[in-house]
């Protein structure tokens, strides 16, 4: 599928997707606590210019952001309850596909 | 307690505490704000009054701003629809400047309740609501909101049942969420005016619930 800019995107909603868990130094909008977490692919939204480097003052490249949506069950071992969830805007260079 | 062992000395003659000057040096931050602004100023991108008018334009945005459309969303279905289609365009729909705000509303109903938190810094869907409550961008705030929504929830006194899902959403990128409370029993044929009336700032993050009809 195309997205409204014409970029190709690699997730459809409902894809199950892990955040890569690398711990890169700088502004990163990634947050740690969902990094080698599973989760599927809430929606896609759009292209952003990457915070990464938008952040330093660098041309930043477009990456498409995506609203990911984790059990807590996933996240948190000792989870509330393990079917709520939380969902979190992750950039597509972060998500690997399941 | 603030009372317990306080010092007449401190007080000003009408009883309140003196508050301290800002006597303090200006940290790294303000430093470069100061001049950041004040060399846009002297290079002409902008001007002190413009900058001024800015903050103003900022405080006068209110938790009002967000209820009008609340309110609207629970008397116009078709409104409802986009404004979950697209919470920007809905809110411009209405009048409201929210400038370059990229707004998803999220729905509260029977059986879901959601719950917003920025768990990196303190996002916020500002250019809608106004500047967020000082709790918002706490440590204790934002890091429970996504470890323990259930218990924070109760500590906002709301004690959701087992078969409500917490849906939790932290706004860790571009976009800035707004709940879309569900609309209160007893409100049947209230005007839209009325109806706003009763959603508060809470409602709207997921920390609350609308008043009830009095």
């Amino acid at each position: 599928m195309a997205t409204p800019m014409g970029q190709r995107r690699m997730f459809e909603p409902g894809t199950q997707v892990t955040v890569k868990r690398r711990y890169p130094p700088g502004h990163v909008r990634t947050p740690h606590y969902l990094r080698g977490k599973r989760g599927v692919i809430e929606r896609a939204i759009r292209p952003f210019k990457n915070p990464e480097q938008l952040a330093y003052g660098v041309v930043a490249e477009e990456k498409l952001l995506y609203r990911v949506r984790f059990e807590m069950g996933e996240v948190w071992p000792d989870a509330e309850r393990p079917t709520d969830t939380v969902d979190a805007e992750i950039y597509e260079h972060w998500l690997v596909k399941v | 307690m603030p009372h317990d062992h306080h010092d007449h000395d401190h007080l000003s003659p009408s009883g309140h505490p003196f508050r301290e000057d800002n006597d303090t040096p200006l940290s790294y931050w303000q430093c470069m704000e100061i001049a950041v602004r004040e060399l846009m100023i002297e290079k002409g991108e902008v001007t002190a009054a413009e900058v001024a008018d800015q903050i103003g334009a900022m405080d006068s945005r209110s938790p009002a701003n967000g209820a009008a459309v609340v309110a609207r969303a629970w008397t116009d279905p078709a409104f409802k629809a986009r404004l979950l289609e697209d919470a920007s365009a809905a809110s411009k729909e209405m009048g409201f400047d929210i400038g370059p705000l990229n707004l998803i509303a999220v729905e509260n109903t029977a059986d879901t309740h959601n719950l917003i938190v920025c768990t990196l810094c303190s996002c916020y869907p500002r250019n809608l609501l106004g500047l967020p409550p000082d709790w918002y961008k706490t440590r204790e705030y934002r890091s429970r909101a996504v470890r323990e929504p259930r218990a924070v929830l109760r500590e906002f006194g709301v004690d959701l049942p087992d078969d409500v899902t917490v849906r939790v959403h932290d706004s860790t990128a571009d976009m800035r969420y707004v709940v879309l409370p569900a609309r209160p029993d007893g409100t049947d044929g209230m005007e839209e005016a009325a109806l706003a009336e009763l959603v508060t700032r809470d409602s709207m993050i997921g920390t609350g619930l609308p008043k009830s009809p009095a």
